[in-house]
């Protein structure tokens, strides 16, 4: 299997977002520029210039015309993909740091960092038909019990009806979408035992995972509706992204010693590695080596045949699988 | 008296309190008027036990029967014996006389300023002979009480019920020959078997906060001894670790065993508040079955330690060496210029003196007898030469020693069964501006103890580690230039010139620091760890050849297991990363790792020694076909199982899976309308999916066609 590294961005990567048919892939840096990518032989395909601060998460419509990214400028935007214009801009008074488009793409919930005296919260938008009519007013806003702690991810859940959150106090929340109402959170005995750095959904909506950068650094899988944990998969470093694959019965872990001790130690004690897993065995199947600093992005392609990561080295490393991957047995 | 009763006291004598100045009051000399001055109490509370103790009293009995005439000479007498073990008091001594006769009753009182000092007179005097006749028996006055009331009649003690103890060495027994570890992290003390065959640890006991620093072994695996706040507390048993034993010592610091472990030394040092003074230091020996503390030693740091200012803070573990053998008769402190030499019957020095050595600077026994080997460096600018010496105790007659000149340092390293001693000499060149080390290479066991000088091929080659094989003939050195240093491997006997130390070969360019023999020879680990990153090298020195190079990456330790069938090496806390521990077959097979976060110790329980004779050994060592077989059939049993095992787990999980998706799927298909309406009426994703799972059935068909062209290519 030989990765089509992707150098586009200056900086290191945040986010990787495949559009539903698996043509596209939007990536997000630190650069202030997300880049779109055609996500069959790595090309370039265009920008979307307009933030001023890293992009830390977007998302991408069912039918491929809309992108939404959240940036450290405080604003939430939304682009045109075709043309790489921007159609909206959500103002806030914090960065924006998830972002995650509704069933049928007629909501966004986005979430806010704690910057000085606010404090972090997750607000829904109305996402209009037609750009003319949109409007920056928030149908709902949830502020997080923990105020101070920072939200990293908050998705929707089955049919708009619940936002699952995740962050820095390491407790998972369910919410309800309408009413705003807290419905769950997970035991701190139970769940992650540090700050969540990633969520992913299953394509069928019915469970995700996980990454957290607790002393194991596990990726946990959860079961949608009830908040129940139902695996763990057990990784040697702090884990920043993490994936389902649609096709497989397989996760994939990623992340590896924090960035700021890497230039301290020896190379090998990264662990810069993706992590195959099988999800109902919870068994390592493999690791795909390439970055030379933790991977901060995954995300599988939805036809399940190739995946590509982000690292905090700036590449994009875009992997299609041998038939071979197709047949392991364990 | 409190303030308001001065008032009322004051008013009712009439007395303007204002008007008063209290400092111009002046009391009589020598009155107090009842008060008391806050120091008196404490001066009072002495008072109280010189007057009503008799505890500074002893009573000596034997003296001869003297007439008036001779009562002053024989006052003298004793007053002069005992005023020379301490200060007697003013009258102190009182030899009563007949009021009758005139003669004394042949004893005396004598009274001395501290009870200190009288049990002191007492412990010295007794038995101590006037003359032929008159023998002297001493009692401290407060005994008497007590010796009047033992009965005349001698009472037989009752025998106590033997009660069976527990079995102490079952571990000993388990059937698959597992051998245990014990491993701290985090706040868990965990003891394990390690199951090679199912390629996991199996767990024995696991205790959070067992210990307070951390954990040992006893020299033969009967006790793991943990180390507490206020002492000692050795563990074990059959089945479970229950706590056997306590030793009070507060604030216990390190701990060590004799070797035979019939004894347990405590150390526990102190720091002095001022920090030009040297630290306190207390040891403690203890009985390990009884837990009766055998002797205490107490004193500044310096009295055990040689190092003087400058040297080690605190004293080097284990102050006490002990000496070889099972039978821990005999151990030693090295102090200035002294060897104190202690035997386990009385716990004192051996003939009440210590063997005194002028600047000796470091003392090793032999692991097998006792044999205690000294050295002395160069004193007087190289005009007194440097000296290895061997001590046979308890004669303290020396058995060999060998004079080195120019020599700037020694290392002693005992081969393991106590036939050979190898000293690593560093000396300076001509210049002095370097150094370069030889070996002197003595055989114990031979007679007159020959001496055999070897010197490397390499003359000024650096010496980074030197290990004997254990209870074997063979010696390993890692030489040269790091990073690349070579190991060069010697025996003391060969065939062909036997009683000659000769090379068996070299391995040049090698990365390792360390040399870890299996304790049962043969086999040998060359290690590179700290700046070697964890490099393992698995060597079999009869056949000389690598039998696996691998990498524990940042392995910080590596343990043989009694057995020496298997390795452990890990990464312990001084590394963030990748903590935890991975054992090896003795060949280098990777069997498994165990990652724990906060991983700080692993020691593997040690085995006593073998009840086999050599010969018995040998035996069985020729005829290994005859014994595996019947455990290689097992192996193949057990991994049979497991794989029957771990099929069935995992069937268990995928149904497990697969029902609860099912369930999920039931869900699903009612919400599918809801989904449809929420997308304006789209296709509900059910479809989709199965297009989907459609094409991708087509596209890996086409990856297989792929294939095949390219090998029509070629």
């Amino acid at each position: 299997m030989r990765p089509i590294l992707m150098k586009g961005h200056e900086r290191p990567l945040t986010f990787l977002r495949y559009n539903r048919d698996g043509d596209m892939l939007f990536s997000c840096a630190k650069d202030h520029t997300p880049t779109l990518w055609y996500a069959d032989n790595g090309e370039r395909h265009g920008t979307y210039r307009g933030h001023n601060g890293a992009v830390w998460c977007c998302d991408v419509s069912r039918d491929s015309s809309r992108l939404i990214t959240g940036s450290a400028d405080q604003t939430a935007k939304l682009w045109d993909v075709k043309t790489g214009q921007q159609l909206f801009s959500f103002k806030f008074s914090s960065p924006a740091r998830s972002v995650d488009f509704s069933v049928g793409d007629k909501l966004a919930v986005i979430t806010t960092d704690p910057f000085m005296e606010h404090t972090s919260a997750i607000h829904v938008k109305r996402i209009a038909d037609d750009p003319q009519d949109q409007v920056g007013d928030s149908v709902l806003v949830l502020e997080n019990p923990e105020g101070r702690k920072r939200i990293n991810r908050a998705v929707w859940g089955p049919l708009n009806q619940t936002i699952v959150s995740g962050g820095e106090d390491a407790v998972l929340r369910i919410w309800d979408a309408e009413t705003g109402k807290l419905l769950k959170e997970t035991d701190k005995e139970v769940g992650h035992k540090q700050t969540i750095t990633s969520l992913c959904k299953s394509a069928d909506d019915s469970h995700f995972i996980t990454g957290s950068l607790d002393k194991t650094a596990k990726a946990c899988l959860w079961d949608m509706r009830t908040l129940t944990l139902i695996k763990t998969y057990t990784s040697g470093v702090p884990v920043n992204a993490v994936s389902l694959s649609p096709l497989l019965d397989h996760v994939v872990i990623g992340g590896g010693q924090d960035a700021s001790a890497v230039t301290t130690t020896d190379h090998r004690a990264g662990k810069f590695e993706a992590k195959f897993y099988d999800k109902i065995l919870q068994e390592e199947i493999g690791g795909v080596k390439g970055h030379f600093g933790p991977i901060n992005a995954l995300a599988f392609n939805p036809d399940g045949r190739s995946f590509s990561s982000g690292g905090e080295d700036g590449y994009v490393r875009l992997h299609h699988f041998d038939s071979d991957y197709f047949n392991i047995k364990i | 008296m409190a303030e308001l009763d001065i008032d009322t006291r004051a008013a009712k004598l009439g007395i303007d309190w204002s008007q008063v100045n209290l400092d111009s009051i002046q009391l009589p000399p020598g009155e107090n008027f009842g008060i008391e001055s806050d120091d008196e109490g404490v001066y009072h509370d002495d008072q109280l036990e010189f007057d009503t103790g008799f505890g500074n009293i002893i009573v000596v009995d034997n003296l001869p029967v003297v007439p008036k005439t001779k009562f002053e000479k024989l006052e003298n007498v004793l007053k002069k014996i005992y005023s020379q073990l301490g200060a007697i008091k003013e009258k102190g001594l009182w030899m009563p006389v007949d009021p009758n006769t005139g003669m004394t009753l042949g004893y005396c009182f004598i009274e001395f300023n501290t009870p200190q000092e009288a049990q002191n007179a007492k412990e010295k005097t007794h038995g101590y002979k006037l003359d032929k006749s008159h023998i002297f028996a001493v009692n401290m006055f407060d005994d008497f009480d007590r010796l009047m009331n033992v009965k005349e009649e001698w009472e037989a003690p009752q025998t106590k019920p033997y009660v069976p103890g527990e079995n102490l060495q079952k571990w000993l027994t388990d059937e698959k020959a597992r051998d245990q570890l014990v491993t701290r992290s985090g706040p868990d003390t965990e003891v394990f078997w390690n199951d090679a065959r199912q390629k996991n640890t199996e767990l024995v006991h696991k205790r959070s906060y067992w210990t307070e620093s951390y954990v040992q072994w006893s020299p033969l695996g009967t006790y793991l001894v943990t180390l507490h706040k206020q002492g000692a507390a050795v563990w074990g048993g059959a089945d479970t670790f229950t706590r056997l034993m306590r030793y009070q010592h507060n604030m216990v610091k390190l701990v060590d065993f004799s070797p035979g472990e019939k004894y347990l030394v405590t150390y526990h040092s102190q720091e002095p508040s001022n920090p030009r003074d040297a630290s306190k230091v207390e040891i403690k020996v203890f009985d390990v079955r009884t837990g009766r503390m055998m002797r205490d030693f107490k004193g500044s740091a310096d009295e055990f330690s040689i190092g003087g200012p400058g040297g080690v803070a605190g004293a080097s573990w284990p102050v006490f060496r002990w000496a070889g053998g099972k039978d821990d008769k005999y151990f030693a402190k090295l102090s200035k210029n002294t060897i104190s030499v202690y035997e386990t019957e009385t716990f004192g020095l051996i003939d009440k003196k210590s063997i005194k050595v002028d600047n000796v600077v470091d003392i090793c026994w032999s692991p097998t007898d006792s044999i205690l080997s000294l050295f002395v460096p160069e004193q007087g600018g190289g005009n007194q030469p440097a000296k290895v010496a061997l001590v046979q105790i308890p004669s303290k007659v020396e058995l060999r020693q060998k004079n080195l000149f120019s020599v700037s340092d020694c290392k002693m390293y005992w081969q393991s069964s106590g036939e050979y001693l190898a000293v690593k000499v560093d000396r300076y060149t001509k210049t002095k501006k370097s150094t370069y080390s030889g070996f002197e290479l003595f055989r114990i066991k031979e007679r007159d103890i020959p001496i055999e000088v070897l010197e490397l091929d390499n003359k000024n080659d650096k010496i980074i580690a030197f290990a004997w094989e254990p209870k074997g003939h063979r010696f390993a050195v890692i030489h040269g230039d790091q990073p690349r240093p070579d190991v060069s491997f010697y025996t003391m006997k060969t065939t062909q010139h036997g009683g000659r130390v000769t090379k068996l070969g070299t391995l040049k360019a090698k990365q390792a620091n360390a040399l870890f023999w299996s304790p049962t020879g043969k086999y040998i680990i060359l290690a590179g760890l700290k700046n070697f990153n964890g490099q393992l090298e698995f060597f079999n020195v009869d056949e000389l050849e690598t039998m696996a190079t691998t990498e524990h990456f940042m392995a910080t330790d590596i343990e043989w297991d009694p057995t020496g069938r298997y390795v452990a090496t890990a990464v312990t806390s001084v590394h963030e990363m990748e903590n935890g521990f991975t054992i090896w077959s003795f060949n280098g097979k990777l069997l498994y790792r165990n990652l724990k976060d906060h991983f700080f110790q692993l020691a593997w329980r040690p085995r006593p020694p073998s009840f086999l004779s050599p010969e018995k050994e040998e035996e069985i060592a020729k005829n290994l076909k005859k014994y595996s077989k019947k455990y290689e059939l097992e192996d193949q049993d057990v991994s049979l199982l497991l794989s029957e095992q771990d099929r069935e787990k995992r069937k268990a999980l995928k149904e497990e899976w697969e029902k609860w998706v099912k369930q999920w799927k039931s869900l699903h298909e009612e919400e599918k309308l809801a989904r449809q309406n929420l997308r304006d009426g789209e296709i509900s994703d059910e479809e989709e999916e199965e297009d989907e799972a459609k094409e991708v059935k087509e596209v890996e068909f086409e990856d297989v066609i792929d294939v095949t062209e390219e090998v029509v290519q070629e």
